[in-house]
């Protein structure tokens, strides 16, 4: 096979603007998103109140046993038959989002409880609430647990943002697809799109190792 | 004493007035009921010395002090706040009011491992007594420098030892300058060479004045620094008077069998 390496260069830059215009924001956003609904569906899972923590564990079971591309459908092509009508970004932020809330929730979940219940009755006894323990005690050790498999699902998340592509927001895929159907150069675009991928993922990966060793400063080896 | 001096204790009450007392405590977990009825008081400068066989009840009645355990009855009374009966459920204020009268050294030290040794000592004077954070610090330091701990300051908990961690777990807790100090077990996770530092640093507490009370199996080092032992067994105080009398001439079978166990262990 020739490979038309004039293709290969000219789709490059927009390929990389389709990550950077697309792929990287709806990353970003659904990701900070998805954390901040994670944290509250882990506490709502540790409360005491069991319809809340009923609630709770229902949307991370839905969540976790339904396909991404299926939640996706649902909000852009099922709400409007009910009358409510939502754009390609915002459809897809709020798919991201809630779909990295059920699975981050139960990484968050795990992590506050490995932090030793030493740990609770130290901030009671200084005086701290446990609102206050939560916040300046537990949560900045969980953070440190939490980093290896949150940046899996910030990983997965990089590559899942290429479904969107499915519901006409322009991102990394979706320009490939144009380019590929234009020149009918697919194998040569797939590959390239592939490639930009595993290098956003190499990125986030070594990101990940500098993150660790930032957070390890205080645990003994 | 000079009155700037941090490790003064707190106020300015006389010697031997109760900072405590505590008339029938109760505690159970679920169907075994742990304190069946404890009354105990301690006065200003005193140390009180809680020993007993494992299952006593000892920690528990310095986690009901502390509030780190919720009693099911009995009255709580601190010199100087509300009493609380815990014969119906108490309030979050009382509750708050009765933890601040007290601070807990935990047998497994509990430090916060992502701070150092200044920010552990600080954080409940600057975050939660809300005194301004150049003052907290000015106090860490010397009370650190107090317990032989000057250089470690900016150190994380993990780089220390085991006594140094509990020197550390001590400062922390008279940091808050509470009216009565807790000591659960401070020596019990220590090796054997680490013990003297930190039992020395509780014997200098005690020796400026401070009140406390301490749950420990050092026989020794109770009769040396406590004004008065408790021996606890099965939920009950079973005996309790100067050192040198509860612990060289008991009167009670139980205490005469618990005191000769852990002196002849063989």
């Amino acid at each position: 096979m020739d490979i038309d390496w004039d293709l290969v260069a000219g789709s490059f830059w927009p390929l990389v603007q389709g990550g950077i215009r697309g792929t990287i924001p709806l990353s970003l956003a659904s990701f900070f998103l998805g954390l901040v609904l994670a944290l509250i569906v882990a506490l709502m899972r540790l409360s005491g109140n069991k319809v809340i923590s009923a609630i709770a564990r229902g949307y991370v079971s839905v969540i976790r046993g339904t396909p991404l591309l299926v939640q996706l459908f649902v909000i852009f092509y099922g709400l409007p038959s009910i009358g409510v009508v939502i754009d390609p970004w915002p459809s897809a932020i709020i798919a991201f989002s809630l779909n990295v809330g059920g699975y981050a929730a139960e990484v968050i979940r795990a992590a506050i409880l490995s932090v030793p219940k030493g740990q609770w009755e130290a901030g009671h006894t200084i005086g701290m609430s446990p609102v206050t323990t939560l916040r300046r005690i537990i949560l900045p050790q969980a953070a440190r647990v939490s980093v290896p498999p949150l940046s899996n699902t910030f990983i997965s998340l990089v590559k899942d943002t290429s479904l969107a592509s499915l519901i006409l927001v322009t991102e990394l895929f979706r320009q490939a697809q144009e380019i590929a159907a234009f020149s009918q150069e697919f194998m040569v675009l797939y590959v390239e799109a592939a490639v930009i991928y595993w290098v956003f993922c190499l990125i986030l990966s070594s990101g990940q190792s500098q993150l660790e060793k930032r957070l390890d400063r205080y645990v003994a080896h | 004493m000079s009155p700037i001096d941090p490790l003064a204790p707190r106020g300015t009450v006389p010697a031997h007035e109760p900072v405590l007392t505590v008339s029938g405590l109760r505690k159970s977990f679920g169907a075994n009921q742990v304190l069946k009825s404890i009354d105990l008081s301690v006065r200003q400068g005193e140390v009180l010395a809680l020993i007993g066989p494992s299952g006593s009840g000892k920690t528990t009645v310095l986690r009901c002090l502390n509030g780190l355990e919720t009693p099911d009855g009995g009255v709580v009374a601190f010199r100087g706040i509300r009493p609380v009966n815990f014969a119906s459920p108490a309030s979050k204020k009382q509750l708050a009011s009765l933890r601040d009268q007290s601070a807990m050294v935990f047998q497994h030290y509990n430090l916060f491992p992502h701070k150092t040794v200044l920010e552990n000592v600080i954080e409940g004077p600057v975050q939660v007594q809300k005194r301004p954070k150049a003052e907290a610090v000015r106090e860490a330091s010397s009370l650190l420098d107090r317990v032989g701990l000057a250089d470690k300051k900016d150190q994380y908990p993990h780089e220390l030892s085991g006594g140094q961690q509990q020197r550390v777990g001590i400062v922390r807790a008279l940091a808050l300058k509470p009216s009565l100090l807790l000591f659960d077990e401070p020596t019990s996770a220590l090796d054997p060479e680490l013990v003297g530092d930190v039992l020395h640093v509780i014997k200098e507490l005690a020796e400026e004045g401070w009140t406390m009370a301490l749950v420990t199996h050092e026989l020794a080092f109770a009769r040396e620094v406590a004004s008065e032992v408790v021996f606890m067994d099965g939920g009950v105080v079973v005996e309790r008077g100067h050192p040198d009398q509860v612990l060289r001439d008991p009167q009670e079978e139980r205490t005469q069998q618990f005191v000769h166990r852990l002196l002849n262990p063989f």
